[in-house]
């Protein structure tokens, strides 16, 4: 067998271009797999490692205000292990040098200075002294943000009363991983501050002394969260509960847990796609190796080699190229793992950095790249041990052609030599053209699948931040108000138009399924904010019952005209059955709206007002933001534009890596297949070609007959493609609907034109480098050797 | 497994019949064919192209399998053989050589020859192989370096460095012209003469003949003439 080898050897260095190809195909299919899943583990146990370590909440509630006597009761919960009984509060920050106001959260410190949960981590400075009032610790991000060291000073607006704060430390925290604002669903790092303070400080200026309205509690493996949940919310509810929530709930974790789903998700399809265009082409190159090779093997066998001894021969051939691939995969997946990990360590802040590769993993990429070689060897390989040695010994009889089907359509006559000899070609292997056909439009599949999403993107931007929000400011109060205070908004300086608005904390209820929302309460028409309906907006809420979001309707499981039971969780905290008036099909949270009379009327209060939505006249808005900074009522300010940026940055990032190995990943299949598409017509048809030479062919001539065969393949493709491409895209449409955000559908015409491009430009280099052989065909080494 | 097994055939042929389809026909290549082929002879298999003397020697060389009749290798019967028998029966008992030679194109002289070598169970050095053909000089040349007849000679080379006890070769010289043919011819004679070996030569080269034992002919899928020549030239002394 020794010798066998080195014909494999010497094969494998003969084809090797081809060989390179289909390895290249193979190597990134299991270098996304690498890359996808190492990242995916890694980040995994970075995640439940700093969980653990800094002891990360599961359950959290919060509350008006509870006497500290009730964690008592709390610690008796079953399944409880540890809690902290927090107080936490929403202010306005003003930061040095930024005019724009920011919100704050406010967060109290035992004043042992031991957390029992989401403990700190300390990036730089020191924590908090004991007894000290005016000492905070900032979170790394926002501090950043801002240019923030320790020993800077922030100034925070403390029931009414302007306070200076010193940060003494920077640090990460687990709840806060993704700084998201109440009410927002985009992570704002420069516009939400969060501050760690001592207990002390912090109740005595908010009059919480011996109170808490916050817990963060961890409960014992095994235990259940659902069970703590409901006992929690009974025993909070004489104390203005808002609804304990799970920690799959929490905005940060969720966040955080989607990025790390997602990428486990690409895992699992990306590289499928690519060793299965890896078994097509490893396939057809080796059936054309086959075929060359056919009185080698029948001389084979008249040595008395067996069949499988030279079955084995062509399939190690296969594996050589794939396992080379792959081999290479797994060194540049562990590589770009490496660094993705980092990326994804600092962006998300993770005080840990944890890169595993675990050894399953390489197994699994190495075992898939070794089956897709098998899968696409098997076939050539049959013909091989099957093909009866005297036969081989023959040559191979004349390809069997017939008329195309296009031909016979009447166009026969019209269509040139080449045409005809093209479209005869492909006719005779359907099966292979059909193949070639469906890898090519997977390239172009896979463009649409990774680039609509920035349409997307763009059509949440334009509905959600032009066409409903239409305010410039959002207010909102510490407390619910007289509508007075909303008039009062329209005299601060600058302020074009106001509108108040109502929201209420509240349960909704059917069946056995409940969710918390918040109910937003509208005027009867509000121009400032409207509601999403599909890819309208509308601001003539019913007369009664709720809106729903079709994501949240579904989650609690109710239709239009159908009762839910509403548990409001604040004022009188009334409990009652509600219909829902319509369903709309929005993007972002998942939303309650009622006219705000129906909702004053079920919260049997006047005018109340939660916050008010500001139009601002620009050239004003620094003496604006002065003022609300200076407003003791004001408990957050949101300005549209900050909030826009930030959603588009935040999703410009990841949009960016997904966009660049999409384009990369399908560049490559297009590339592979044309390639060995065009290099195997040439093998075939070499005798051909130089024949039509030797008539008096041009070079140009014959080039049509050679590339016409992918230019049919691409064009066919691309359709195909687009087709596959929205199909695809309707699959992320689907398991992008999330409670958080839904992608709508929508693939713009210069998606589509960047995908074709892409495809027919990386057709286009392979049809080059192959069109290089063309010039070097020897005419009469073709002609007198015999086929 | 050479001469001194007796006077017992290597071949006994009785009744056999060969037809397949080429394409959408039905060829008949063999019409019952009856023939003894005794051991160490050089017998010639003569006849026009299409008499069916290919199909003959891809049976007996156990390459192919006849529609009907039977052959015995030493008693052995054959006809019966499953691929797997015949395969074990080509690996050790029989040697080819074929019109275009049918080397692999990416190994060298030595490693043609050693491929045979690897599967043998009491092979010959492969340079000694292929210095009895006339090539030891040639050792690490492509085949694409060396001329026809030196390519035949290597293919010779392979087919007998397992020994095998028959040698079976379809137009050996087919492709060569006089002066490449006769070194091959004179190969295959010495190897016959040194080895003891079986040699089956098919061809439509009357010439060639005249080195035989026997000189068996064919037409039509028939045998239609089997003579003893009185007297074996040398190939020096055949003109063609």
């Amino acid at each position: 067998m020794r010798t066998l080898t080195r014909k494999l050897g010497r094969d494998l260095w003969r084809t090797r271009s081809q060989g390179l190809a289909v390895a290249l195909v193979i190597g990134t299919g299991v270098a996304a797999h690498v890359l996808l899943f190492s990242t995916f583990t890694s980040l995994q146990l970075t995640e439940d490692r700093y969980y653990e370590r800094s002891r990360f909440g599961q359950v959290f509630a919060s509350l008006v205000r509870a006497p500290l006597a009730v964690t008592a009761d709390v610690a008796a919960i079953p399944g409880v292990t540890a809690f902290d009984a927090r107080v936490v509060v929403d202010v306005t920050l003003d930061v040095p040098g930024r005019t724009a106001p920011v919100s704050g959260r406010l967060i109290s410190v035992p004043e042992s200075g031991a957390i029992p949960v989401n403990d700190l981590t300390l990036t730089s400075g020191r924590l908090l002294n004991p007894g000290r009032d005016d000492e905070a610790l900032a979170a790394t991000r926002f501090a950043t943000a801002n240019h923030l060291e320790p020993g800077d000073t922030i100034e925070a607006l403390i029931n009414g009363r302007l306070r200076t704060l010193r940060l003494v430390g920077l640090v990460q925290s687990p709840e806060y991983i993704y700084a998201i604002r109440p009410g927002e669903l985009i992570a704002a790092d420069a516009e939400f501050g969060i501050l760690w303070m001592n207990r002390k400080a912090l109740a005595t200026a908010f009059q919480m002394q011996g109170a808490f309205n916050d817990l963060a509690l961890r409960i014992a493996p095994g235990a259940s969260s659902a069970d703590v949940i409901g006992r929690l919310d009974r025993l909070l509810e004489p104390y203005g509960g808002l609804g304990a929530i799970d920690r799959s709930q929490q905005l940060s974790h969720f966040f955080l847990q989607g990025e790390i789903d997602s990428l486990r998700g690409m895992g699992q399809t990306v590289p499928v796609v690519f060793l299965a265009v890896a078994a097509f082409l490893l396939n057809v190159v080796l059936t054309r190796l086959v075929a060359v090779e056919r009185e080698q093997i029948a001389a084979l066998k008249a040595l008395g080699y067996r069949g499988r001894e030279i079955g084995w021969h062509y399939v190690q051939w296969a594996l050589a190229v794939a396992m080379s691939g792959a081999l290479v995969g797994v060194v540049v997946g562990a590589g770009l793992g490496r660094a993705l990990t980092r990326f994804y360590t600092e962006f998300f802040n993770f005080p840990i950095l944890v890169y595993r590769l675990p050894p399953a993993v390489v197994i699994e990429g190495l075992g898939v790249a070794v089956l897709a070689a098998v899968v696409g060897a098997v076939g050539a390989v049959r013909r091989v041990v099957a093909l009866p040695a005297a036969e081989a010994m023959r040559p191979e009889p004349p390809a069997r052609y017939r008329v195309s089907a296009v031909e016979r359509t009447g166009l026969g006559r019209r269509l040139a030599p080449w045409t005809r000899m093209v479209l005869r070609h492909l006719q005779r292997r359907p099966g292979r053209a059909a193949l070639s056909i469906v890898a090519v439009a997977f390239s172009g599949a896979l463009l649409i699948a990774g680039l609509f999403s920035l349409d997307s993107i763009h059509a949440i931007t334009d509905i959600e931040f032009y066409d409903a929000e239409r305010y410039d400011v959002m207010v909102t109060f510490r407390q619910p108000l007289s509508a007075a205070a909303a008039d009062e908004m329209a005299r601060l300086p600058g302020v074009r138009m106001t509108e108040p608005f109502r929201t209420v904390a509240a349960r909704l209820t059917s069946g056995t399924r409940t969710r918390p929302v918040a109910i937003m309460g509208l005027p009867a028409s509000g121009t400032l904010s409207r509601v999403i309906d599909g890819w309208q907006t509308f601001d003539d809420l019913p007369p009664g019952g709720l809106v729903l979001s079709r994501k949240l309707a579904d989650l609690v499981g109710v239709a239009p005209g159908e009762r839910v039971h509403v548990d409001v969780l604040e004022g009188r905290r009334p409990s009652r059955d509600v219909v829902v008036a319509r369903v709309v099909d929005d993007y972002l949270g998942t939303n309650a709206y009622m006219r705000a009379d129906v909702l004053h009327q079920l919260m049997q209060e006047g005018g109340t007002v939660s916050g008010a939505y500001l139009r601002v006249d620009p050239i004003a808005s620094d003496a604006l933001y002065r003022r609300l900074r200076a407003t003791p009522a004001v408990a957050g300010v949101a300005v549209k534009q900050a909030t826009i940026d930030n959603f588009t940055n935040t999703l410009a990032a990841s949009v960016g890596i997904t966009r660049t190995t999409t384009v990369l990943f399908a560049a490559i299949i297009a590339f592979g297949v044309v390639y060995n598409t065009v290099r195997v017509a040439l093998s075939e048809r070499g005798r051909e070609l130089a024949t039509l030479r030797v008539i008096g062919f041009t070079k140009g001539e014959i080039a049509r007959v050679l590339f016409g065969e992918w230019i049919v393949l691409t064009i066919v493709a691309l359709p195909l493609g687009v087709a596959i491409g929205y199909g695809l895209a309707a699959l992320v449409v689907q398991a992008f609907n999330t409670d958080v955000y839904r992608l709508p559908f929508i693939v713009s015409a210069r998606t589509c034109a960047w995908s074709i491009l892409t495809v027919v430009a990386a057709a286009a280099v392979s049809g080059l480098v192959v069109g290089r052989r063309l010039s070097a065909l020897d005419l009469i080494a073709v002609l007198k050797t015999r086929e | 497994m050479t001469a001194a097994d007796g006077d017992a055939p290597v071949f006994t042929i009785r009744a056999l019949t060969k037809v397949y389809r080429m394409g959408d026909v039905d060829v008949h290549a063999l019409r019952g064919i009856d023939l003894d082929i005794a051991a160490g002879d050089f017998l010639v298999l003569l006849g026009a192209s299409g008499s069916g003397k290919s199909t003959l020697l891809n049976i007996l060389g156990g390459l192919d399998t006849p529609t009907s009749g039977e052959v015995r290798y030493r008693g052995r019967d054959l006809t019966g053989a499953d691929e797997a028998a015949r395969t074990e029966f080509r690996r050790h008992r029989v040697g080819f050589v074929f019109q275009f030679y049918n080397l692999m194109p990416s190994l060298t002289a030595r490693e043609n020859v050693e491929l045979a070598t690897d599967i043998a169970l009491a092979p010959m050095p492969a340079v000694d192989a292929l210095a009895l053909v006339g090539l030891g000089d040639r050792l690490d040349h492509f085949p694409a370096q060396l001329s026809g007849g030196e390519q035949q000679r290597v293919a010779i080379a392979r087919a007998i460095a397992k020994r095998p006890d028959v040698l079976l070769c379809d137009e050996p010289t087919g492709a060569l012209d006089r002066t490449t043919g006769a070194a091959v011819l004179d190969a295959l004679v010495r190897v016959n003469a040194d080895l003891g070996t079986t040699v089956v030569v098919i061809t439509h080269n009357a010439v060639i003949a005249e080195l035989a034992d026997r000189v068996v002919t064919m037409a039509d899928g028939r045998l239609v003439g089997d003579r003893r020549p009185d007297r074996r030239k040398a190939v020096s002394e055949i003109a063609w």
